[in-house]
């Protein structure tokens, strides 16, 4: 149980005088490692600032530490050496699995964080009601999880997050086990409620097109210790459509991450 | 080919409805059988299906008792079940909450499901008396296991995840066992219920074989029927008994689909 206590996170005040990010940083990690109990090297001295707007992508070989760098973010997980500072304000999680409870309809699970967060019942109602309309889930409140598809989970599992109105969010390999099609589509969703509803988000994927797709900078991260090899600024303006990725400067930017991804 | 589905699917379900009553017949059959060529000096062993019928159901005053009987069983039971809920259910929460108080207890709790119910009864006779208390004492221990393992596993299987999301949201204590771990054990906990229902039954009708105070039950009166040869009654109260199991075992069942089949298949 003791893990699960968030004690790590101190949020940067105004006062910040460490220098890295300006006062509007959402999060950063200053030389953060991780070790687990049981040796395993997990991330080594990994620093990164995510600012307002910034869509920044984590990419690496699975069992890279990616997941271990999010839980640390969140206070999850403490760290093994290094800080990790987040702004005030809720975090949006969204997990590779949906993590629905099953026995609550889409309108009860999308309420669930603004009822453990307290706020009363009709303000959660509506901002439940409008989370699953931006998602395009509207007429779907009564069903259970049971009855909707992979694709549709997901994004029932974005707009829980998006009742709290987060200024940053975390996905952990939200479409890894989708298929392409449904990926792709919830890859155009997801950057129309970025446009939408403005957050900062660190993404995590081994999906090399999905990461530049999506994102404003893209990381690459090695295989265990996970470090941090590489970034790239991704130069194409939003809104981005899916003809982007038949463009050549995107098929350039893909081929250096994945040079980058092989040589390590 | 939709008719076909259908008219295939339509024979499956009268054939579910049929083989049983064929088997059912078949029985019969071989009962009349048996029971006619047995000695008439010896055919209150295994007297005709009429006779039951006859004797056991439609004499009105053999079937008061025996619906008499039913009625105590009954209450002795139900007592038992629920006392058996009630306590199997707050001590598995308690084992929930903190790993000493389940490894502390459960391993008791195993050996009240292992030790004979037939070794227990004597002495809870000797010290509770030998009316409806130390039957109702009986139907708890013998109901009681299935609800503390199911209710203690439903609330422990709870996915990592889930608690991750309660953790990020600063959930305590109170709120992740009702919110979460609860409603995750429903299923489990309604399968202990099921199972329970069944096995206090069998409790209150094998109490009553020692504990011979008070109103006969049904176990009394099965007793009584085997001593005095009463064959045919013995049939009624056995019919009985086994309705009830099966009612309690069905009821629990629908009760469970009621609650969590939305979400949950039940078995």
């Amino acid at each position: 149980m003791g893990d699960r206590q968030i004690s790590n996170i101190q949020p940067s005040n105004s006062g910040d005088t460490r220098g890295r990010g300006s006062s509007s940083t959402l999060i950063s990690f200053d030389n953060v490692s991780k070790t687990f109990p049981d040796g395993t090297h997990a991330v080594d001295n990994v620093s990164l600032n995510v600012e307002p707007g910034q869509f920044m992508t984590v990419v690496g070989p699975s069992g890279c530490g990616k997941s271990t760098l999010l839980r640390m973010g969140s206070g999850l997980l403490p760290v093994s050496e290094g800080e990790v500072r987040r702004s005030e304000g809720n975090l949006g999680y969204v997990f590779q699995d949906a993590t629905l409870l099953p026995w609550r309809t889409v309108q009860k699970n999308v309420e669930l964080f603004c009822e453990l967060r307290g706020l009363e019942r009709g303000e959660r109602r509506q901002r439940a009601k409008d989370a699953i309309d931006l998602v395009g889930l509207s007429g779907f409140n009564r069903h259970y999880p049971a009855a909707l598809s992979g694709g549709m989970r997901m994004r029932v599992s974005l707009a829980r997050s998006l009742t709290l109105d987060p200024p940053l969010f975390f996905f952990d390999e939200p479409f890894g086990a989708l298929d392409e099609i449904t990926r792709e589509y919830l890859n155009l969703e997801l950057l129309r409620i970025f446009a939408h509803a403005g957050f900062g988000a660190v993404f995590i994927t081994h999906n090399l097109y999905e990461a530049v797709f999506l994102s404003t900078d893209v990381l690459v991260m090695s295989s265990r210790p996970g470090r941090i090899l590489k970034s790239f600024q991704v130069p194409f303006p939003y809104p981005r459509d899916l003809d982007l990725r038949f463009d050549p400067a995107f098929a350039e930017l893909t081929g250096e991450v994945s040079e980058v991804l092989r040589d390590e | 080919m939709s008719a076909r589905h259908t008219s295939s699917r339509l024979r499956s379900s009268t054939y579910r409805l049929w083989a049983p009553i064929v088997v059912f017949l078949a029985v019969l059959g071989v009962w009349y059988a048996i029971s006619l060529s047995l000695d008439p000096d010896r055919q209150f062993l295994l007297p005709t299906p009429n006779e039951v019928i006859r004797v056991g159901f439609l004499n009105q005053d053999n079937l008061f008792q025996v619906l008499e009987g039913l009625l105590w069983t009954v209450a002795v039971s139900m007592t038992g079940l629920v006392i058996a809920i009630v306590l199997g259910m707050s001590s598995a929460i308690m084992m929930s909450q903190a790993k000493w108080i389940e490894t502390s207890f459960y391993p008791y709790a195993v050996i009240i499901q292992t030790v004979p119910i037939l070794a227990i009864v004597p002495l809870v006779g000797l010290w509770l008396g030998f009316g409806f208390t130390s039957r109702v004492v009986v139907c708890v221990i013998i109901s009681i296991f299935p609800i503390i393992t199911n209710t203690l596993f439903g609330l422990q299987s709870v996915p990592a995840s889930f608690h991750d999301l309660f953790t990020l949201h600063s959930a305590g204590r109170p709120t992740r066992l009702l919110k979460l771990q609860f409603p995750n054990a429903l299923p489990a906990i309604f399968t202990g219920f099921r199972i329970s229902a069944g096995l206090s039954v069998i409790g209150a009708i094998v109490g009553e074989f020692f504990f011979r105070k008070g109103i006969p039950g049904l176990g009394r009166l099965l007793d009584l029927y085997r001593a005095r040869l009463l064959t045919e009654q013995l049939f009624t109260a056995l019919v009985f008994s086994s309705l009830l199991g099966i009612l309690v075992f069905w009821g629990f069942g629908f009760i469970g689909r009621l609650v969590v089949g939305k979400w949950h298949e039940t078995t």
